[in-house]
């Protein structure tokens, strides 16, 4: 379980001398085999959220906590980063070793993993994401999508508990994305792991147990996706895109009320409109 | 047109030497570049160079690969002969005005431009069968020792091996921003050095600007992948020495040997 407990995140903005509040007393909880999206227009602190998670970034105010360890407790600080993976918008700038399997062993290899062990767990983890036959490629030589999959296997090989997508599809082609979103469902569906997806998509939201829509640092509403995307006025005043569907469903709404406001798929839309 | 691209020379075989361990084989080598200076007379020298062309051998490199490599230093190997043969002062064999052929200076000649060759040689068979890589984890573990007295062995191979990864991605974005730059207008081609050295301005900013973000990005995932500097580190494949690196190694003290024994003769 992640604890997040009135988390406050100031930084000094160099350009212009200024203090930016980044995040505003934030709270939330995020519970073991919990899929959660974090939703949000640009700037809106969603990324500084995610830093927090892991202790990329520490609290100006108030606390984290992984598995009730204090982030901002120095000496538990690779014991949090094992726990707590991360993976990153830019598949380039993540990929460290020149071939595809010694970059999904450089975080074995750097928590002092036995060779035999960091062999047995890259293998897992590449099979894991479906990269097995890629394992001697070089990592230039891969779609985006494929180079995202072995982040994503360089972050499991250390057996996390919780991994943070850091808008992990935002630089991929609509194949790349969708290899990704597969990937990350398997995860948490299958491996049961705690996956937060910090994205800007509302396709992937929606496949979320549960959204947290962000404005300003400060979290404006946590629920389920179909009650987030219900509340189509909200979203368009904070320029996020709602779902086509959704805000088809909204505006029938409107007009005809046997048409239920939090229809999220075809499938639904169709029934709704048969009966 | 920068697609195509590789790094270093690596020539992928399966032969004794590539198998070889890097560290052995960086020794190997430094050992016989040592050799080849201790060596004074034909029969040292004869004997070096029929080691070499064993080594050629041995790696199964095709030879016009190999010879290849050899042709971007045949200038300088000429010119160290012509140095040698008409400035060595000695009894002159032969004379035209101001140049004059020396016995000592044909000796000097033969001897320094085989030399030359054969330490050229035998370096280019180190890269031709080594990648990149092995070179790399090989000289980290030659330079641990140095890192008592503060040689950073370990970041100076984390380095170089993040060189290396991102020299593709580097040579790609170059690529773009050529295209994107010569869509506006630009000109890489034409004009006086000078021109063209300001034309590259437009291509280096943006060039250097990402691979600063990069860096940075770079950075934070390490750090978020518990990389921590080289202390307690393991690796995937340790580098571990084999019967080949001993069988190696003693050839490599005969060699030496022979090498002091043959300035007696």
């Amino acid at each position: 379980m992640i604890k997040i407990d009135h988390l406050t995140h100031i930084y000094h903005k160099e350009s212009t001398n200024q203090e930016v509040k980044a995040l505003d007393d934030v709270s939330l909880t995020i519970q073991d085999g919990e899929h959660i999206a974090v939703l949000g227009h640009n700037g809106c602190g969603k990324s500084t959220l995610a830093k927090h998670l892991n202790a990329l970034l520490l609290p100006t105010e108030g606390t984290v906590e992984v598995d009730a360890v204090d982030t901002a407790n120095e000496a538990d600080l690779w014991t949090i980063r094992q726990s707590v993976g991360m993976v990153f918008q830019n598949p380039d700038n993540q990929l460290i070793a020149t071939t595809v399997e010694e970059d999904v062993a450089f975080g074995p290899e750097n928590i002092g993993m036995e060779p035999l062990l960091i062999r047995q767990r890259v293998d897992e983890a590449l099979e894991l994401v479906g990269m097995t036959a890629f394992k001697d490629k070089e990592p230039h030589l891969l779609s985006g999508g494929q180079k995202q999959r072995v982040a994503i296997a360089g972050i499991i090989a250390m057996r996390p508990k919780y991994i943070v997508f850091d808008e992990p599809t935002a630089m991929l082609d609509p194949q790349g994305r969708r290899e990704v979103m597969e990937t990350m469902q398997r995860l948490n569906k299958e491996e049961g792991l705690t996956v937060v997806n910090i994205t800007h998509f509302m396709e992937e939201a929606v496949l979320a147990d549960r959204v947290v829509v962000m404005e300003q640092g400060k979290v404006i509403l946590v629920d389920t996706p179909r009650v987030v995307f219900s509340q189509v006025d909200l979203l368009k005043r904070m320029q996020l895109d709602v779902p086509p569907i959704t805000e088809l469903a909204a505006l029938l709404h409107k007009e005809k009320n046997y048409i239920a406001a939090d229809i999220m798929t075809i499938e639904e839309m169709v029934n709704a409109l048969c009966h | 047109m920068l697609g195509d691209i590789t790094i270093g020379q690596y020539y992928p075989s399966d032969s004794f030497l590539h198998k070889l361990d890097p560290r052995t084989k960086i020794i190997a080598i430094l050992i016989y570049m040592i050799s080849l200076f201790v060596v004074n007379n034909f029969y040292g020298l004869l004997g070096m160079l029929l080691i070499s062309i064993l080594v050629v051998m041995i790696s199964q490199i095709p030879i016009k690969y190999f010879f290849r490599g050899l042709k971007m230093i045949l200038f300088i190997v000429l010119l160290t002969v012509a140095l040698q043969i008409f400035m060595t002062p000695g009894t002159i064999v032969w004379q035209w005005s101001f140049l004059k052929i020396t016995e000592e200076g044909i000796k000097q000649a033969i001897f320094m431009g085989t030399r030359l060759v054969l330490l050229i040689s035998i370096t280019s068979i180190l890269t031709l069968t080594t990648t990149p890589i092995a070179l790399t984890d090989g000289i980290e573990h030659l330079l641990k020792p140095f890192q008592r007295i503060g040689l950073p062995a370990h970041e100076l191979a984390m380095m170089m091996s993040i060189a290396l990864r991102f020299i593709p991605t580097l040579v790609e974005e170059t690529d773009k921003i050529m295209k994107a730059q010569a869509a506006r207008g630009a000109n890489f081609d034409s004009g006086n050095i000078v021109e063209k050295v300001k034309a590259l301005v437009p291509l280096l900013v943006p060039l250097f600007l990402s691979a600063f973000q990069r860096a940075d990005e770079l950075a934070i995932a390490m750090e978020a992948r518990c990389y921590h500097g080289g202390a307690n580190r393991t690796r995937l494949k340790a580098l571990q020495y084999t019967k080949r690196d001993l069988f190696v190694a003693g050839i490599c003290v005969c060699m030496a040997l022979l090498a002091i024994c043959s300035r007696m003769i």
